[in-house]
C-alpha cells in the first residue's frame, strides 16, 4: 500500500471510531440534562437517580469521544496537507469556530457540572450540564458543515491567480446554511438520540426483569428508576427512528440531486431506468466492482419516489453517470506530480458498489431493529407491566448495539460513496467555476510510508485498547445499577446551598463519603 | 495593523494561552511521582486540576484550529514535517485524558496506581511533544520549495526540537509545583513549594536560550527588553517562593512564559516556518494565510467570541479557587462490584 492508500485507512479507522462515541455523548448527553431538568423542577428521588446513573455512563464515554476527537483536529494537516491547502480558506475557519464556539463550552460546562455537584447553586449547576450539551450540539452543526461543504461545496470560487488553484471563501453563511449541512445535521441528531434510546431501553429492560425475578418490590424507588428510564428510551427510540426516515428522506433527495453517482450505486442500479425500481437485495460477482456484475431483487417504482417523489421520474444508473463524469471530468487523473503514482492513470467514477449498496441497507436496517425493540419495549411494559420474556429482554439489551453499527455503517457509505473525490464538484456550478478535489491528490507530499504506518498501527492499537476497556466499564456500571451513592441524595448532592454555607466540604465526618462520592461519580 | 498581523498575534495568544493554562496541568501530572508520596497526595494533587484540565486542552484544539483557519500554509507546512511528534503528542493526550475520567471506575489501588502513572506519561510526552514542534517552527526545520519536507521522517528531530522539548517541559513543571504551592495545604504545598524553589532558575534556561536564539536571528530592540523582563522575572518568581509568596511567584513566572512567547512570536514576524535549507524557503505570514474575507468574518467571530470564553473559564477557575487539603485516608470498599 502506498502513503495513500494507507492514510485513508487511517482516517476511516480513526473518524469511525471517534463516531462511535460522539452520537451517545450528543443524545445521552440531551437526555441526562432532561433528567436533571425533571429532578430539579419535580424533586423526585427516580430522576435524580437517574441523573447520576446514565450521566456516569456518559462521562465514561464523553472522555474517550474527546480523546479521538482531537486527532482530527491534527489529521487534516498530518496526512491531508495538500487537501488542508487547497480548502484552508474555508474548512479551517469553519474547524477553528466550532473549537472557539462549541469545544470551550462542552469542556468548561461539563468540568463545571461534574465537580459542581453541592458547589454551586443547583439550578447554576444544571445550566452547566444544558450548557455543555448544548456545546456539544452547536459542535456537531459545524463539523457537519466541514464534511458537508466537502460533499457540497457552497460559498466558494475557484482562485487561480497564485498559480496554484484553491478554494477561495467569498460568503461564510452559504457555507453555514448549506442545504446539505442542515439536512445531514438533523439526521445525525436523531439517529444520536437512537443510540441513547436504546441503551436505556437495553439497561433498564434488563435490570427489571432481574429485579423482579429476585422478587424485589416495584415500589421502590429503583424499579421506577428503570421503569422510566426504559419508557423515556423507548418513546425517544420510536420518534427518533421515525425522524431519521424523515431527514434521511431528505438528504436522500439532496443527494439524488447533489451526488448522483453514490446514490445510484448505492441501489447498484446499473442503466437508467424509467421509473426506476429500488433494490432489496443484491449479489454481486466477488470481487468485481462492474456494475453490470451486479444482480438484484427489486420493487419497481419505488426508487423514482425516493428520488423524486413522483413514480414515473427517470433515475440515471451507474454507467451512465460514469460516462458523464469521465467526459466532464477527464478520464484519467492529470499528468501531475501531485498525484504521484496515479498521475496518468484512469479513473473509476463509481465508489465501490459492495460498500455503498450495503451500507446504505445497514444503516437503515440496523436503526429498525433498534426502533422494533423500542416498540416491544413499549408495548412489554404498558400500564406497569414487567417483561420476564428472557428472549425479549437480552435482544433488546444486544439491539443497544444496533443504532451505533447503523451510524457507522451511514458515515460509510457517504464518505465512500463520495469517491473519486475528497471535495465533491458541486452541480449547480457551471464545470469551468466548480471547485472540486481527488482524493488521489490531497495526500501529505514529502511524508513516508513508514510514517503513516507508524501513526496507524500505534493509533489503532490503542484505540483498540481503550474500546475494550471503555465497554468493560460501561458494561460493568451498566450491570452494577443503581449504587449507594445514588440512593442517598445527602445534602451534598441535594442542595447546593446548604452545602455552600459550609464552606469546607472535606468536614472529617462525612469527607469519605461525600468528597469519594463527588469523585465516583466525575471518573 | 492588517489582519494578518491581528492573526498572527491571535494564534501567538492562543498558544500561550495554551502553554500558562495547560502548562501547569502537564506539570502537575509530570510531578506526581516527585511529589506525591503517598496515593492521598497523588488525589490531592489530580483534584486540584480535575476540573479544569479539559477546558486547557481545548487551548490546543483552538491554537491548532486557528493555525490551520488563518494560515493553511503554515499548518500543512508545519504538520507534516514534524508528523512523528505529533503523533506522538496524539497519543500522550488521548491516553491522559481517559486516564483522569477512568482512574475512578474501580476500588482497587493498582487500577488506580495504573492510570495515574499514565497520566504522568502521557503529559510528559505530550509537553516535550508540543514543545519540540513549536521549537522547530520558530527555529527552523528543513523545508523546500513548495513547503514540502526535505529529507526523512527524522530530518525535523533537531536541536532546536530539542531545545523547545526540554523548555515547555521543564517550565510546565515549575509551573506545575508554583501551582500546587497556590493550591494545596499540608505536606504537598510544602514540598511543591520547595521543589520550585530549588528548579525555577534552572528550569527558565532553556526557555530564554530559546527566545534568546530568535531574539538573535531576527530581533528588534523591543522585543531583545521583552526578553530581558522575562529574565528578571525568572529570579522574581525565585525571589517571591523564598518569601513564600505564592501567588506573586505564580505570577512572575507566568510573565517569564508570556515574555519569552512575545518575544520568539515578534520577533520571528513575518517568518511562521524559516527554513534551514534556503531563507528562501521560509514561510511567511503572507504566503500562508488565507484571504482577507475570510479573516475579516473570523475576526468578527472571534472578537465577540473569545472575550466570553475567556470570562466563563475564569469564572470556572474562580468557582473552584478553594485550597485543597488530602482526604482522610479510608480503607478501599472490601467488595469492589
Amino acid at each position: 500500500m502506498d502513503v495513500l492508500d494507507i492514510a485513508r485507512w487511517q482516517f476511516g479507522i480513526t473518524t469511525v471510531y471517534h463516531f462511535l462515541m460522539v452520537p451517545l455523548t450528543i443524545g445521552l448527553g440531551l437526555l441526562v440534562a432532561v433528567m436533571h431538568t425533571l429532578w430539579v423542577r419535580t424533586g423526585r428521588a427516580e430522576w435524580l437517580r437517574m441523573t447520576r446513573f446514565w450521566g456516569r455512563i456518559y462521562l465514561i464515554n464523553f472522555v474517550l469521544g474527546v480523546a479521538t476527537g482531537l486527532v482530527q483536529e491534527f489529521q487534516f494537516g498530518l496526512a491531508w496537507s495538500a487537501y488542508s491547502r487547497f480548502v484552508g480558506d474555508v474548512f479551517g475557519s469553519v474547524l477553528a469556530l466550532e473549537a472557539l464556539l462549541a469545544f470551550f463550552l462542552e469542556s468548561t460546562f461539563l468540568g463545571l457540572w461534574i465537580f459542581g455537584w453541592g458547589r454551586i447553586p443547583q439550578k447554576l449547576h444544571l445550566a452547566a450540564l444544558w450548557a455543555a450539551v448544548v456545546g456539544s450540539i452547536i459542535s456537531a452543526y459545524f463539523i457537519i458543515a466541514a464534511n458537508s461543504w466537502m460533499q457540497h461545496p457552497v460559498g466558494v470560487v475557484l482562485d487561480t491567480s497564485s498559480g496554484e488553484p484553491r478554494a477561495r471563501q467569498v460568503d461564510f453563511l452559504a457555507v453555514l446554511t448549506n442545504n446539505t449541512a442542515v439536512a445531514a445535521f438533523s439526521h445525525a441528531i436523531v439517529a444520536s438520540l437512537l443510540v441513547a434510546g436504546s441503551l436505556l431501553v437495553g439497561v433498564g429492560l434488563w435490570h427489571l426483569r432481574r429485579r423482579a425475578r429476585a422478587g424485589r418490590p416495584v415500589g421502590e424507588v429503583d424499579h421506577q428508576v428503570w421503569r422510566r428510564s426504559v419508557r423515556l428510551g423507548g418513546w425517544v427510540c420510536v420518534a427518533a427512528f421515525a425522524l431519521t426516515a424523515v431527514t434521511g428522506d431528505w438528504q436522500g433527495k439532496l443527494m439524488y440531486h447533489q451526488q448522483p453517482l453514490k446514490m445510484s450505486s448505492a441501489e447498484a442500479l446499473c442503466t437508467t431506468e424509467a421509473p426506476a425500481s429500488f433494490s432489496l437485495f443484491a449479489f454481486g460477482k466477488l470481487g468485481s466492482n462492474e456494475c453490470d456484475d451486479v444482480h438484484s431483487l427489486t420493487i419497481p417504482y419505488v426508487l423514482s419516489f425516493l428520488a423524486h417523489g413522483d413514480f414515473s421520474t427517470a433515475v440515471p444508473g451507474v454507467n451512465e453517470l460514469q460516462e458523464q463524469y469521465a467526459q466532464t471530468y477527464g478520464a484519467t487523473y492529470p499528468d501531475d506530480e501531485s498525484f504521484g503514482d496515479r498521475a496518468g492513470q484512469p479513473i473509476d467514477y463509481a465508489p465501490v458498489l459492495a460498500v455503498t449498496y450495503w451500507g446504505f441497507r445497514l444503516m437503515i436496517g440496523m436503526g429498525l431493529i433498534a426502533a422494533l425493540m423500542a416498540a416491544y419495549a413499549l408495548w412489554s411494559t404498558r400500564r406497569g407491566r414487567v417483561p420476564i420474556s428472557r428472549i425479549g429482554v437480552y435482544g433488546s439489551l444486544f439491539a443497544v448495539a444496533t443504532p451505533f453499527i447503523g451510524n457507522a455503517a451511514g458515515w460509510i457509505f457517504t464518505e465512500m460513496g463520495r469517491q473519486p473525490f475528497v471535495v465533491h464538484p458541486n452541480p449547480d456550478v457551471p464545470v469551468a467555476d466548480q471547485v472540486y478535489f481527488f482524493t488521489a491528490q490531497a495526500v501529505s507530499p514529502g511524508i513516508t510510508v513508514g510514517e503513516v504506518w507508524t501513526s496507524l498501527i500505534s493509533l489503532a492499537v490503542v484505540y483498540g485498547l481503550l474500546a475494550v476497556i471503555e465497554f468493560g466499564l460501561i458494561l460493568r456500571f451498566a450491570r452494577r445499577g443503581i449504587t449507594d451513592g445514588d440512593t442517598t441524595p445527602t445534602p451534598g448532592i441535594g442542595g447546593g446551598k446548604n452545602r455552600k454555607s459550609d464552606g469546607d466540604d472535606d468536614g472529617p465526618d462525612d469527607a469519605a463519603d461525600a468528597s469519594d462520592d463527588v469523585l465516583q461519580f466525575a471518573y | 495593523m492588517d489582519l494578518q498581523a491581528v492573526w498572527f498575534v491571535a494564534v501567538a495568544v492562543l498558544w500561550t494561552g495554551f502553554l500558562l493554562l495547560e502548562g501547569f496541568d502537564f506539570g502537575v501530572a509530570i510531578l506526581l511521582p516527585v511529589l506525591g508520596r503517598t496515593r492521598a497526595d497523588r488525589h490531592l494533587m489530580l483534584r486540584t486540576i480535575g476540573p479544569v484540565w479539559d477546558g486547557n486542552e481545548v487551548w490546543l484544539v483552538t491554537a491548532v484550529g486557528a493555525v490551520f483557519a488563518a494560515f493553511p500554509g503554515w499548518y500543512a507546512t508545519w504538520l507534516p514535517s514534524m508528523y512523528l511528534p505529533f503523533v506522538i503528542v496524539l497519543l500522550g493526550l488521548i491516553v491522559r485524558a481517559v486516564a483522569f475520567e477512568w482512574r475512578h471506575s474501580s476500588h482497587d489501588p493498582r487500577w488506580d496506581d495504573a492510570w495515574t502513572r499514565i497520566i504522568t506519561a502521557g503529559s510528559l510526552v505530550a509537553a516535550a511533544g508540543i514543545g519540540a514542534a513549536l521549537g522547530a517552527t520558530t527555529l527552523g526545520l528543513p523545508v523546500g520549495a513548495n513547503g514540502v519536507r526535505v529529507g526523512g521522517a527524522f530530518s525535523g528531530w533537531s536541536w532546536p526540537a530539542l531545545l523547545g522539548a526540554v523548555a515547555v517541559t521543564a517550565y510546565s513543571a515549575v509551573h506545575g509545583a508554583i501551582f500546587l504551592a497556590l493550591k494545596t495545604d499540608g505536606d504537598v504545598r510544602l514540598r511543591a513549594r520547595a521543589f520550585a524553589r530549588r528548579w525555577v532558575l534552572v528550569a527558565s534556561i532553556p526557555l530564554l536560550a530559546w527566545a534568546g536564539l530568535v531574539q538573535l536571528r531576527s530581533g528588534t530592540v523591543l522585543t531583545g527588553i521583552i526578553a530581558l523582563v522575562a529574565a528578571a522575572s525568572a529570579v522574581l518568581a525565585w525571589n517571591r517562593l523564598r518569601i513564600g509568596r505564592e501567588g506573586q511567584a505564580f505570577a512572575a513566572w507566568a510573565t517569564v512564559l508570556i515574555a519569552c512567547a512575545a518575544t520568539i512570536f515578534a520577533a520571528a514576524f513575518p517568518v511562521v516556518l524559516p527554513s534551514t535549507i534556503d531563507p528562501a524557503f521560509d514561510v511567511l505570514v503572507g504566503d500562508a494565510a488565507v484571504s482577507t474575507y475570510t479573516l475579516t468574518v473570523m475576526t468578527w467571530v472571534a472578537g465577540f467570541g473569545l472575550p466570553v470564553v475567556i470570562g466563563y473559564q475564569a469564572w470556572t477557575y474562580w468557582v473552584f479557587r478553594r485550597r485543597l487539603v488530602a482526604e482522610p485516608v479510608h480503607a478501599p470498599e472490601p467488595t469492589a462490584a
